[in-house]
C-alpha cells in the first residue's frame, strides 16, 4: 500500500508537469479524441506534446508490457494512473481501435515479431486501425462471412466485402476476418492484418440516419497480404475474432459513461415533475452502472470476471446511452430538434441522440448480447 | 479496488454455508412462521449468530466486537437474503449498533448485543412512507428527562426488542433535520402502548403509541437536539445494508428461477431452451449484478467515510430493491402455476422484498434523495 501511495504521489506530480494545460480541459466532442495515424490532424501543439510525451512513457498503454511500448504498471497502479488523470482532468491522450481492441488480441496471439512491431506502432500512435468483420451478409451471424483469403504460396489473395468498417476511410491498416476454408463455418476463418494502402482496397463512407459518416463499406479486389501477416493459426481466426469482441463490447459498453461524472438531471434544466423522476430513476441506473463498471474492470484484472459479464456490460450500457439521450431529447423539447442552426450547434442533440441508435446494434446486438449471457448462466444441457 | 480481499472471502465462506444450512427457509422461516412465534425469528439462531461473531461485526474490538465494516455486514445480509432468514441482525447488528456507537449507550447494550442476548430496533417512519425529516414526534423537557407523545410505525423486531431507538424531536418542526433527538428506550417503558404488526413476509413490526412516556436524560443518545447525526448513521448503514439483503433476496429467487428454467418441459423442450425466457433472464442476471456492484460500492464509501457515500447510498437501495423486484416478478411468473402456491419458496421471496424495498425508504424516496443530492 505504501509503495501506491508514493506511486500515486509520483504519478500526480509528473502529470502536473507534463499534461499541457489545454489538455486538462473537458472534451468538447469526439473530434477532440486523438486517433493517431499516418493522416492524423493534431488539432494543436498542445495534443501532439501531450501524446508524444505519454508514449514515451508508455502511458497511452500503461498496462501493457514495457517491451512492446506499454508502460509495464501493475492493475492497481493501472487504476492509480487513471484516478489521477480523472482528478486532474486530463484527456486521453490517445484513442484507437488499435489500444482497445487488435493490442489485445495480439498480446494473447500474436508472434514474437507481431507483437514487437504493431504493438509498439499502436502505442505510439503512428499507425490507426480499423476492424474489418462485417459484411453485407454476416451482421449478427458473423461466422457467416463470405470474404475469401486464398492461398497463393507466400502470400494471401484477399476478395470480397466488409460494411461497418469504423473509419475505414481514415484508417492506416485493418484487422479483417476472412475466409480461408469453405469446409466448416467457424473453423474456416482466418485473422489477417493489412496496410489500407496495398492495391485493390477501396472504402466508401456510409450515409447514416444522424447525418454522419463514421462507418464504410470497405472493397477488396485481389489485395496481396504476406503470409507473416496472419495472427493465430489458419483457419482458427474465431478465436482470435471472439477473444477481441471481448474487448470490444467492453469498450462500447463504457461509451455511454465516459468521464460523465455528473447526474443526467443536474445538466438538463427545468423540467416537468413527470420527467424529472424518469431523470431520476435514470440516474439511480446510471450511477449503479458506473459502480458496476468499476467493478468488472477491477474483476477482470483480476480474473474473477464471469464469462457471462462482458456481454451483459455491453447490453446495459448501450441500452443505459439510449435512454440517457431520449431523456436528453425529452428536456430539449423543440430546441433539441434542430438539425443545423447554430443555437442548436449544428442538432448535436438530435444527431447524438441518432447516433446511440446505432449502440445497441455495433459490436453485436443487444439481442445477441442476451443469447449469449443466456447460454452462460443457464448453461443448458446440448448449448 | 472492488473485488473481495481475502479476510472478506474467508467470512463469506463462513456465513454461505452457515446460513444455507441453520438459516434455510424449512428450518427457519417456515418453521417460525408455522408454529405461531411471537417473535417472528429463531432466538437460537440469534444465539448462533453470536457464537460466530456476527451480532458484533460493526461493534469495534476495544469494545469486545469484530471491528469490521459494513462491507462485511453486507456480505453476512446477502446470504440472509438468499435463504429470508429471519434474524434481528440488520437491526441490531448494523442499524442501532452504528446508532448507538461512540455513545453512553452503547456500554450499557452492546455486551448483550455481543453475547446474542439484546435485540435493538429503530423507531422512525411516522406515517406509511419514510420521511426521517418529517419526524413529529414530540419529547419535552420534564425535570431531569423528557416525556414523549405521539406515535411510529413500522417498527421492525419493535415487539420483541430489549430497547427501541426513537426518534423524536425536541426542537423545530417537522421538515426539519435539526432539532431531533434519539433515545434509546427500553422494553416495558410505562405509557408505552405496542401493537405488533405480522407483515406479509411474517416478519413483525410494531406500531408505537407513546402516551407521556417518561424517559431520564441519558436515555439521549448522542446530542439533544442533535439526533440527525446519529439517526444517519443509522439508516444508512441500515439502507446499505438493506441493499445488501435485497441482493440476497434477487440471487435466491433467481437461482431458483433459473434452475426450473432447466427443469421444466413444455411442448417437448425445456422453457429455458426458448429465446423469449431466456433474454428475459439474460436481463434479470445483468440488474442483479449492477445492484450488487452498487451496494459493494455504497458500503465501500460508507465504511471509509466518503462524503459520496450519502448519494451511493440511495442509488444502492433504489437499485437493489428495484432489481429484486424484477427478480421475483420473474421468478413468480416463470414458475408459472407452482409459483403461486404457498408450497413452493418462490412466492415467500416476493413477500421478503416487498418489505425490504419498503424499509428505511422505497426506491422512489431513494430516487429523490439522489436527484436532491445531484442538485436537481
Amino acid at each position: 500500500m505504501a509503495d501506491l501511495d508514493t506511486f500515486r504521489a509520483e504519478t500526480r506530480a509528473w502529470l502536473e508537469a507534463n499534461c499541457p494545460a489545454e489538455m486538462r480541459t473537458p472534451m468538447r466532442s469526439e473530434k477532440d479524441a486523438c486517433w493517431g495515424g499516418r493522416h492524423f490532424q493534431f488539432q494543436s501543439p498542445a495534443q501532439k506534446q501531450w501524446l508524444d510525451v505519454m508514449a514515451s512513457r508508455g502511458w497511452t498503454v500503461p498496462d501493457w508490457p514495457r517491451e512492446y511500448g506499454g508502460g509495464g504498471l501493475s492493475p492497481a497502479e493501472s487504476k492509480v494512473l487513471k484516478e489521477e488523470m480523472a482528478a486532474l482532468g486530463c484527456r486521453p491522450p490517445l484513442t484507437s481501435f488499435g489500444i482497445s481492441m487488435l493490442g489485445p488480441a495480439l498480446l494473447k496471439y500474436g508472434t514474437e515479431e507481431q507483437k514487437k512491431k504493431y504493438l509498439t506502432e499502436i502505442a505510439r500512435g503512428e499507425i490507426r486501425w480499423c476492424q474489418g468483420y462485417s459484411e453485407p451478409g454476416a451482421g449478427s451471424d458473423l461466422a457467416g462471412l463470405q470474404t475469401k483469403a486464398e492461398d497463393k504460396g507466400d502470400h494471401y489473395l484477399v476478395n470480397g466485402q466488409k460494411v461497418w468498417t469504423s473509419y475505414a476511410d481514415q484508417a492506416d491498416w485493418i484487422f479483417c476476418l476472412v475466409r480461408t476454408s469453405s469446409e466448416s463455418k467457424h473453423g474456416g476463418i482466418s485473422f489477417l492484418l493489412f496496410d489500407m494502402e496495398s492495391p485493390g482496397v477501396s472504402t466508401k463512407p456510409i450515409l447514416l440516419i444522424s447525418g454522419n459518416s463514421p462507418f464504410c463499406e470497405t472493397f477488396f479486389d485481389d489485395v496481396k497480404v504476406p503470409k507473416d501477416q496472419l495472427v493465430g493459426e489458419e483457419n482458427k481466426g474465431w478465436d482470435v475474432a471472439k477473444y477481441l469482441l471481448g474487448h470490444e463490447r467492453e469498450m462500447i459498453s463504457g461509451m455511454g459513461l465516459g468521464g460523465e461524472r455528473q447526474a443526467l438531471g443536474a445538466t438538463v434544466g427545468e423540467v416537468d415533475p413527470l420527467l424529472r423522476a424518469e431523470i431520476a430513476a435514470f440516474d439511480v441506473d446510471a450511477i449503479a452502472f458506473a459502480a458496476m463498471s468499476e467493478r468488472f474492470i477491477d474483476q477482470l484484472k483480476a480474473g474473477e470476471a464471469h464469462p457471462a459479464m462482458p456481454s451483459m456490460m455491453k447490453y446495459a450500457g448501450t441500452e443505459l446511452n439510449k435512454r440517457r439521450h431520449e431523456l436528453i431529447m425529452a428536456a430539449g423539447g423543440s430546441d433539441a430538434l434542430e438539425w443545423d442552426s447554430e443555437r442548436s450547434k449544428g442538432g448535436k442533440a438530435a444527431r447524438d441522440w441518432l447516433r446511440t441508435k446505432a449502440n445497441s446494434i455495433e459490436g453485436g446486438t443487444s439481442e445477441i448480447q442476451l443469447g449469449i449471457v443466456a447460454k452462460h448462466i443457464l448453461r443448458l444441457p446440448g448449448a | 479496488m472492488m473485488t473481495l480481499t481475502d479476510d472478506q472471502r474467508m467470512l463469506q465462506d463462513t456465513v454461505r454455508p452457515f446460513m444455507a444450512e441453520e438459516g434455510a427457509i424449512k428450518e427457519q422461516l417456515r418453521h417460525w412462521r408455522d408454529t405461531g412465534c411471537t417473535d417472528g425469528y429463531g432466538t437460537a439462531l440469534w444465539k448462533q449468530f453470536a457464537e460466530l461473531g456476527l451480532t458484533g461485526i460493526l461493534i469495534p474490538e476495544r469494545q469486545g466486537g469484530a471491528g469490521l465494516g459494513v462491507v462485511e455486514a453486507g456480505l453476512v445480509l446477502e446470504e440472509i437474503g438468499r435463504n429470508l432468514t429471519p434474524s434481528p441482525f440488520l437491526t441490531t447488528a448494523v442499524a442501532a449498533v452504528r446508532a448507538l456507537e461512540g455513545s453512553a449507550q452503547a456500554e450499557r447494550w452492546f455486551p448483550g448485543i455481543l453475547a446474542g442476548e439484546t435485540v435493538a430496533a429503530l423507531a422512525v417512519d411516522e406515517g406509511r412512507h419514510h420521511d426521517p425529516a418529517g419526524i413529529a414526534l414530540e419529547a419535552k423537557r420534564q425535570g431531569n428527562g423528557f416525556v414523549l407523545n405521539g406515535a411510529k410505525q413500522f417498527v421492525v423486531h419493535g415487539n420483541s426488542a430489549d430497547v427501541i431507538l426513537i426518534a423524536a424531536r425536541t426542537a423545530g418542526s417537522a421538515g426539519e433535520t435539526d432539532g431531533l433527538t434519539l433515545f434509546a428506550v427500553e422494553k416495558g417503558a410505562g405509557g408505552l402502548d405496542v401493537d405488533t404488526a405480522t407483515l406479509a413476509d411474517s416478519s413483525k413490526a410494531a406500531r408505537l403509541a407513546f402516551d407521556n412516556v417518561a424517559v431520564d436524560a441519558d436515555a439521549v443518545v448522542g446530542e439533544v437536539d442533535g439526533g440527525w447525526a446519529p439517526l444517519s448513521r443509522a439508516l444508512n448503514a441500515g439502507r446499505a445494508g438493506a441493499a445488501s439483503e435485497l441482493v440476497g433476496v434477487a440471487a435466491g429467487a433467481s437461482e431458483m428461477t433459473f434452475e426450473y428454467l432447466k427443469q421444466r418441459k413444455q411442448f417437448g423442450k425445456l422453457i429455458g431452451e426458448y429465446q423469449v425466457l431466456q433474454h428475459r433472464a439474460a436481463h434479470l442476471y445483468g440488474e442483479i449484478e449492477i445492484a450488487r456492484a452498487a451496494a459493494l460500492k455504497a458500503a465501500q464509501l460508507l465504511d471509509a467515510g466518503d462524503p459520496r457515500a450519502e448519494l451511493m447510498t440511495s442509488v444502492a437501495k433504489a437499485k437493489a430493491a428495484k432489481s429484486a423486484a424484477l427478480a421475483v416478478q420473474e421468478g413468480v411468473q416463470m414458475h408459472g402455476g407452482i409459483g403461486m402456491t404457498d408450497e413452493h419458496d418462490i412466492g415467500l421471496y416476493m413477500k421478503r422484498e416487498a418489505v425490504l424495498s419498503e424499509l428505511f425508504g422505497g426506491p422512489r424516496y431513494h430516487a429523490g434523495r439522489v436527484a436532491e443530492l445531484s442538485g436537481y
